[in-house]
């Protein structure tokens, strides 16, 4: 790496000079927003995040209609159909307005688990990975327990257990992606605890909780910040898919887990309308997961 | 061991003159390997194994030795971060550890660069905060710390404006290794431990480096303790040198006396292997065979036996003390039975004859 740059500051000094001392002024943070404004895959997947949570907050405001108010007569009418810019729905009710609605609850049932998860799992990961011995041993069997179980499996169960919801939902969901960022922030942070410099903080007297604000916590933020984000749309595909079970959002709430099921029958009578909702939640989930990509390109400066 | 001690007390110019800075007395860690179902002990690495010496205010004292040895894991017994064994370590006349002094102490007085001068610093912190962090985890606020640290770069011959906001990643070795010595410096301790410090370095930036830290040394009023496995750096640098092998301390003495009149086989091997700057005084065969025993098992007696070529039975019955014998400087000291006259090593009494 050393070795690398130096060979291009000789093969080229007056560029190089330039572009090292704009960098210098910026700290990592700078640096990686610079290295995120170049990648134009990543900026479209965030602006299609950023318009669809404009859209959860402002969804009152750009509804045409009351998206639980059905109608017997104008069931699965096709586009623009009276006044319905994406036509409606197995009860007549309008899919835009629904679509909208929808994407509060996908959204926070696909970012709150994850978030949440972060919160507690990477906790337990730092403890385990930075104190090691027995307390590591204890926290990852625990864990090693938990990821006996497939993930879609363990959120079943789980929901089975305590009854569908928002909040059962969010609370299996939080469950089965704790082991894994666990195991990643374990990873990472028992990596970090190996290098020299942990050594010379611990040598200057320092405790270990500010070791760990100080020298770990910034140097495994990046690898399980990505992971988190490339969990999202795994969250958001797992609560869809609760949802179309039956175990998740209950009727007649807009999800459009809930809604793609419910549309499922109608396939054949307006196959355009009954896409939709399996249509967001592709772009949604693809998007989360391109952010996550680009992330890990911009942060890690190696790269 | 206990007869370098003596030898110093019965010295009584050396008593009154000097307190030692820093006093290891019996010091011993040796790492436990664990394996099978329940993790139980299987084998036992004597990585330093009763070793003593002492430091005095303003020397450097030199410790040489093959990889292995015990250098690093010495220097890190002292630092604290592995906790010994057995034996105490003294600094300043005050025990560290129970009833003296408290670690968080020793932190002000003692501190230590690493070899690898990469992994030495947060890659993630800016060079002037790495600087920096030592004095604020002892409360100094962070723009005084900060200030200290741009004092600091100066000192060791960086540019504080251009330095303090960059990245290890952005700095030559040279360079960070610079950053290394300065953050050693910010918590002003009287003892540094260089572990390996200019090792890594190209030959034109390691003398950089070393006459940085002999002037430091002179400006700051420091005790060096030098751990390299060169011998010519070590011969600049120190004093004093203490010779390791496998965990043990073989010889230690004034450093001229120790390279001009080696008494251990072992010390004569490592000596002999260094290149010689006059080709007609090539050396022809290879002074030492084989790799150092494995410390997990370490030969009984004198653990050299197993290279030595003077090696009897007597070196496999008992471990021979670290003694200063009568025909040797009252400092210089060696743990080997051919130099012990009751010993009963027929070279012995060879040596015990005057010449």
């Amino acid at each position: 790496m050393v070795s690398d740059s130096e060979n291009y500051v000789a093969a080229n000094t007056s560029l190089t000079v330039t572009v090292t001392a704009a960098r210098r002024n910026q700290g990592y943070w700078g640096r990686v927003w610079t290295r995120l404004l170049r990648d134009w895959g990543t900026l479209a997947a965030i602006s299609i995040i950023a318009l669809i949570l404009l859209a959860a907050i402002f969804a009152p405001l750009l509804a045409t209609h009351d998206p639980t108010q059905g109608s017997v007569l104008g069931r699965l009418k096709g586009f623009g159909y009276n006044g319905h810019i994406l036509g409606t729905d197995e009860t007549g009710r309008d899919l835009y307005s629904r679509l909208l609605y929808g994407s509060r609850l996908t959204l926070i049932t696909g970012v709150l688990p994850v978030l949440l998860a972060l919160i507690i799992g990477g906790f337990l990961g730092v403890i385990a990975g930075y104190f090691g011995g027995l307390i590591n041993s204890l926290i990852m069997r625990v864990m090693d327990v938990l990821y006996a179980f497939p993930s879609v499996l363990l959120a079943i169960a789980i929901t089975g257990m305590l009854g569908s919801g928002v909040t059962n939902t969010i609370l299996a969901l939080t469950i089965t992606f704790v082991p894994p960022l666990v195991r990643i922030s374990e990873t990472v942070t028992s990596q970090t605890r190996a290098m020299d410099f942990i050594e010379v903080a611990r040598s200057s007297g320092a405790g270990s909780f500010t070791i760990i604000r100080f020298h770990v916590l910034s140097n495994i933020l990046a690898p399980v910040l990505i992971y988190a984000t490339s969990l999202i749309s795994i969250s958001i595909i797992l609560a869809a898919g609760l949802s179309f079970l039956g175990l998740g959002v209950t009727p007649p709430n807009a999800e459009w887990g809930l809604m793609l099921n419910n549309l499922r029958s109608a396939i054949w009578v307006n196959p355009a309308i009954a896409a939709f909702p399996g249509l967001m939640i592709f772009i949604t989930s693809m998007s989360f997961n391109l952010m996550s990509d680009g992330l890990r390109r911009a942060m890690d400066l190696k790269l | 061991m206990t007869g370098t001690n003596a030898n110093m007390a019965s010295d009584p110019a050396i008593v009154e003159t000097q307190r030692p800075l820093l006093s290891v007395e019996n010091l011993r860690k040796h790492f436990p390997i664990k394996g099978g179902l329940f993790g139980r002990t299987q084998a036992v690495v004597q990585a330093v194994d009763d070793v003593s010496f002492e430091i005095r205010k303003g020397e450097t004292l030199g410790i040489v030795g093959e990889s292995g040895s015990g250098k690093s894991t010495t220097a890190r017994v002292i630092m604290h971060l592995f906790e010994a064994d057995a034996g105490k370590v003294v600094f300043d006349g005050e025990t560290v550890g129970r009833g003296g002094i408290a670690y968080r102490e020793l932190c002000l007085n003692v501190q230590m660069v690493f070899q690898d001068s990469y992994s030495a610093l947060n890659p993630r912190m800016p060079i002037g905060l790495s600087i920096a962090f030592g004095s604020m985890a002892h409360g100094v606020p962070r723009k005084e710390a900060l200030d200290k640290a741009a004092i600091l770069l100066s000192k060791v011959g960086l540019d504080p404006a251009t330095f303090a906001n960059r990245y290890s990643h952005e700095l030559s070795g040279g360079q960070r290794q610079r950053v290394n010595i300065a953050r050693a410096l910010a918590l002003k301790p009287r003892l540094i431990l260089l572990d390996e410090a200019v090792s890594a370095l190209d030959k034109s930036i390691e003398a950089q480096v070393l006459d940085l830290l002999l002037d430091l040394k002179g400006e700051l009023d420091l005790t060096y303790l030098f751990i390299s496995h060169d011998l010519n750096v070590v011969r600049y640098i120190s004093d004093r040198v203490l010779v390791m092998y496998l965990g043990k301390v073989v010889e230690v003495g004034p450093v001229e006396d120790v390279y001009e009149n080696p008494r251990h086989p072992y010390t004569r091997a490592l000596l002999s292997s260094m290149p010689s700057m006059d080709p007609r005084n090539r050396t022809m065969e290879a002074p030492l065979s084989g790799d150092p025993p494995n410390p997990i098992n370490p030969p009984s007696g004198c653990r050299f036996r197993t290279r030595c070529r003077f090696a009897e039975t007597v070196c496999g019955k008992s471990s021979p003390a670290l003694t200063a014998h009568s025909d040797m400087n009252a400092r210089h000291a060696v743990a080997c039975h051919m130099h012990d006259p009751g010993s009963g090593h027929s070279l012995a009494s060879q040596t015990e004859a005057p010449e």
